[in-house]
């Protein structure tokens, strides 16, 4: 198999012989690339957990687009009785799903209004993120030496701080806008990304092909994003819904800790939960589990669904 | 049809149960991406006690899932789906984990291809091979005790330091005697070897063979051997299978399988191979058309009959039955009495005269690596020529510079101040990067490994296209035509063109290559062991292959290989490497006729030889210094059985012209210089 290429057992086993040689026939029918690709997708919607994973991130993007059509509430609404009162801190019940809040909301109405705020700033902090940590690997795994030193350097640096306690420096300094928020955690995730990217590139760099590029004198832009590039892409992939579900976890905790898009009354399940975890210990469980168990299902999910990828990319 | 004929299960191989090894109709089927694919289709043999087995087949053809299968060692997509593997009148396919795990320590042990990843590099070799004993239930000293001991009988020099050592302070063919004296820990009565030497050096590889034949005489222990070199299968087993698609079909004595193979396909192998000293100019090598029938192909008569020759009507409705050929030996074909009219190719090429005029040369090139403060010349002053036309074999253990002179041709890296590289006698630049565009198309390279070398994202067509349109100054339709008419020249079809190289046969694969290192209309072509990764029918190809192109061309190559007989077949002349020095130059007739220098002697003789010769090894003792160090004197002094002291170790032999062009650099006399050992084909006929 070739370096870096995930590659499974039995095509292994059956190049046995010739692995020293060189890794050569490919063990794979000699099937066209598209019935390849069509064979992976599959298996990927064979798999059990890419399933599970996928319908329930489905639910929750559906409920980020359009959260009309999983509840009569607004996110502000009150859950009012018969006689018009609203009934603050009901415990779960017929007309309230999940209970209703501190001040009488209804809990499932917040969960569901809750999701486009990790939705929206999660994937395009993870693409950022992903983007900007390919560049870096890139350059560093092509160009070794003193570049590479430099940046390895800084990039330890950051990874050795902890996320959360830049997210807060960047947001109190910057402001609580989106686009602090996306652009924080992006700086934060790419060091992880631009090292594993990075020692890809070094594996590819060392490949044969990139020998013959230079040897008919390609410059190196060419030969990092024409030559290189497409051969990291399932790993960047792979790497992109794994930062999803970590950027997910960061966005709710930091509004958790206070540090959230949007006006106080916007649903957002870290400032939910913040609001009333304090009244778990009173018995009043719903406010603050509802969310949680909102943010735990949405970040299994996507990382049901990376483990499922990566599994089927390697296969 | 005339000879009688018998089906798996009433040839009588003998009792089972007393074998050492008894496969009995196995099948075995790989999932790959959700589907159960089969591998092996029903694969019967018997190794018996103290018998050395062969399996050889083309890759793909499951000899090594045999092999796996026979220990269990199988991946966990892997499964038997028929069948039954007896060990010594153990049923391996039935055993439960821990049965398993007892079976493995004492009854068999397996040696695989790559000894530097069957070793803990964290821990030391002693603690290592001690491991084995103290499983068997030894304690810790005795343990101890036994591994050194184990290690002396692998013959391994200074075993006891090198039970101190770790893994990577020990070159390959030193670990892979480690890997066997952990394997013989157990005693075991079966030894299955995959690959054992490959990867290793041909001056190694002879060393560790001979080793595993002395083992196996004081052991008696049964030998199943997996190996894709014929020679080695030759010079080790009494027996031989060979394997197509998951099938076994045939098996004789390893003698007569190799002088006279009755199937189709072990013929195809066989006359694939460049043996008896055949040349370029004798005729084209024989090649198998078509591909092995991918894993899983559904194979309801002869698995053979899509490349068979002689293939009929019949092979295509019938499934073909055993015909037993006497003691042992059967095959497995319809038409087993006609395979003598399966003929051998023409001529390959008219013969031609190689140019006169140099079109590229090395006058006193040298490279030298600095590292960690310390000068490593890695080659020193060599001078070289290529005349149009001529392929210059280049041969040399691993570490005696060859690749280091190919990249410094190709300006991968410059050469030291004073070498000279000239091109139709104008120096050119070190470095390629610094080289005008015409010097740049001069000089290209056809890579080892097609897999590292293609760009496994890019297309065929895209290869070429950027290839033609970087070195040439085509450009558009221009430049696809060229694209298409070198597709052509290299026996590539237009619909390859836009299939990707994991869609291609490592065959294929390699023509795309060699298509590429064309595309630019080069004057020398460095080919870089462009076979040692293919198949023999597939390397047949290839070799035909280049010598067609270079004909039509009028091409250069150098020709970088460890394997003589395709270096015999393919070479006009042959330069011999030691050290970064060129200890011997010239014409391929001479050099196999002699006298030759006593390097090129032992390295002729290491090789295990397809045409059954192997008695007179020249012992090659010792590892190849390191460049950074060379010894005083000749640089071969300390290996040399030859060496004058006071002579050859203290002064520089000189160059001695012992015939046309043909360069000899050593200070024995002419008439005490040795003559190889070699067959031709005029003595073998």
């Amino acid at each position: 198999m070739s370096i870096n290429e995930p590659h499974d057992p039995a095509v292994e086993i059956v190049d046995m012989a010739a692995v020293a040689r060189a890794p050569l026939e490919p063990a794979i029918p000699a099937t066209d690339r598209k019935s390849i690709k069509r064979e992976l997708r599959r298996e990927l919607f064979r798999t059990p957990s890419f399933i599970v994973g996928a319908v329930i991130s489905l639910f929750w993007v559906a409920c980020a687009v359009a959260p009309g059509i999983f509840t009569k509430w607004g996110e502000s609404d009150f859950v009012r009785n018969s006689d018009g009162a609203s009934i603050p801190r009901a415990s779960p019940r017929a007309d309230a799903w999940f209970g209703t809040d501190t001040i009488g909301q209804d809990v499932f109405a917040r969960v569901i209004y809750g999701a486009d705020n990790v939705l929206i700033t999660s994937p395009i902090a993870a693409l950022i993120a992903v983007l900007a940590g390919a560049v870096l690997g890139l350059v560093m795994g092509y160009f070794r030496g003193w570049a590479d030193e430099i940046l390895s350097r800084v990039l330890e640096a950051v990874l050795s701080l902890p996320v959360v306690l830049l997210a807060i420096m960047a947001v109190v300094t910057f402001g609580s806008t989106r686009l602090v928020l996306i652009l924080t955690i992006a700086t934060l995730f790419t060091p992880v990304v631009a090292r594993t990217v990075r020692s890809a590139v070094l594996a590819e760099a060392q490949l044969d092909y990139v020998t013959s590029a230079k040897l008919r004198g390609e410059p190196a832009l060419f030969i990092m994003l024409r030559e290189i590039f497409p051969n990291i892409s399932n790993i960047l992939v792979v790497e992109f819904t794994v930062r999803v579900g970590y950027a997910i976890f960061t966005v709710a905790t930091l509004s958790f800790l206070g540090f959230s898009v949007g006006s106080a009354s916007d649903a957002d399940w870290g400032r939910d939960i913040s609001d009333t975890y304090s009244l778990i210990q009173a018995g009043q469980w719903w406010p603050a589990i509802f969310p949680a168990l909102a943010i735990a299902s949405l970040v299994i999910a996507i990382n049901l669904i990376a483990d499922s990828v990566d599994k089927v990319y390697s296969s | 049809m005339t000879a009688t004929t018998v089906t798996d299960t009433q040839l009588d191989r003998g009792d089972p149960t007393t074998a050492a090894l008894s496969v009995d109709g196995l099948c075995l089927a790989y999932t790959v991406r959700g589907t159960p694919r089969a591998v092996l289709r029903g694969v019967t043999f018997q190794v018996r006690p103290g018998e050395a087995f062969g399996l050889v087949g083309e890759s793909g053809c499951g000899k090594s899932t045999t092999a796996y299968a026979a220990m269990r060692y199988l991946p966990s997509n892997g499964k038997i789906t028929a069948g039954r593997v007896l060990a010594g009148g153990l049923n391996v396919t039935d055993m439960s984990t821990k049965e398993l795990q007892q079976f493995r320590a004492s009854h068999a042990a397996m040696v695989y291809q790559d000894p530097v990843q069957a070793m803990n590099p964290t821990l030391r070799i002693g603690r290592q091979v001690a491991e084995c004993f103290q499983i068997l239930g030894f304690d810790k000293s005795e343990s101890e005790d036994r591994a050194l001991a184990s290690l002396e009988r692998v013959k391994i020099a200074d075993p006891k330091s090198v039970m101190d050592r770790y893994p990577y302070q020990l070159s390959g063919g030193m670990l892979q005697r480690v890997v066997i004296a952990m394997g013989l820990a157990g005693d075991p009565q079966l030894l299955v070897l995959d690959e054992p030497t490959t990867g290793l050096d041909a001056t190694v590889e002879a060393e560790v063979l001979d080793l595993v034949r002395d083992l196996r005489e004081e052991t008696q222990a049964a030998v199943l051997l997996i190996a894709h070199n014929l020679g080695v299968i030759r010079t080790m087993c009494d027996r031989v299978g060979v394997m197509y698609a998951g099938k076994m079909v045939e098996e004789a004595s390893s003698e007569e399988l190799f002088e006279e193979p009755r199937h189709p396909y072990t013929i195809g192998l066989m006359n694939a191979i460049p043996r008896l000293g055949l040349r370029k100019t004798d005729r084209a090598l024989s090649t198998i058309p078509g591909n092995m029938p991918s894993i899983g192909t559904d194979l309801p008569t002869c698995v053979y009959v899509s490349r068979c020759p002689i293939a009929t009507e019949l092979c295509k409705t019938d499934v073909p039955p055993i015909v037993p050929l006497g003691e042992g030996r059967w095959t497995r074909c319809h038409h087993s009495d006609e395979v003598s009219s399966i003929e051998d190719p023409d001529a390959l090429v008219p013969p031609y005269q190689v140019g006169k005029d140099r079109v590229v040369e090395l006058n006193g090139v040298s490279k030298t690596f600095r590292q960690r403060g310390h000068d490593i010349p890695a080659l020193v002053s060599v001078d070289l020529g290529f005349a149009e036309g001529e392929t210059l074999g280049l041969v040399g253990e691993s570490g005696s510079g060859k690749s280091t002179l190919a990249k410094t041709m190709l300006g991968v890296h410059g050469p030291d101040d004073g070498s000279e590289i000239t091109l139709d006698g104008v120096p050119m630049k070190g470095l390629a990067t610094e080289r005008r565009d015409g010097a740049i198309r001069a000089i290209q390279m056809v890579f080892q490994n097609p897999d590292s070398a293609l760009n496994r994202a890019w297309t065929v067509r895209r290869i070429l296209t950027r290839t033609v349109t970087s070195l040439t100054p085509l450009k558009g339709a221009e430049a696809d035509k060229q694209v298409e008419e070198i597709a052509e020249a290299m026996r590539l079809s237009p619909h390859h063109l836009d299939m990707r190289p994991r869609q291609l046969s490592g065959g294929l694969k390699q023509r795309v290559a060699i298509a590429r290192a064309f595309a630019g209309d080069p004057r020398v072509v460095v080919c870089d062991e462009p076979t040692s990764a293919l198949d023999v029918s597939v390397q047949a190809a290839i070799l035909n292959l280049l010598a067609n192109v270079q004909h039509d061309e009028r091409t250069s190559y150098l020709f970088i290989t460890h394997d003589i007989g395709v270096v015999r077949y393919l070479a006009d002349r042959i330069a011999v490497m030691y050290v970064g020095r060129i200890m011997e130059k010239g014409f391929t007739e001479d050099i196999f006729n002699g006298p030759v220098h006593p390097y090129t002697e032992a390295l002729l003789s290491a090789v295990p030889n397809v045409d059954g010769m192997a008695s007179t090894r020249i012992p090659l003792q010792g590892d190849i210094p390191s460049p950074a160090d060379p010894p005083p004197g000749c640089v071969f002094h300390t290996r040399c059985q030859y060496a004058i002291p006071g002579t050859c170790d203290v002064e520089l032999p000189p160059d001695v012209e012992v015939g046309a062009q043909h360069i000899i650099r050593c200070h024995l006399p002419l008439e005490e210089l040795p003559t190889p050992v070699t067959v031709s084909i005029s003595e073998k006929s």
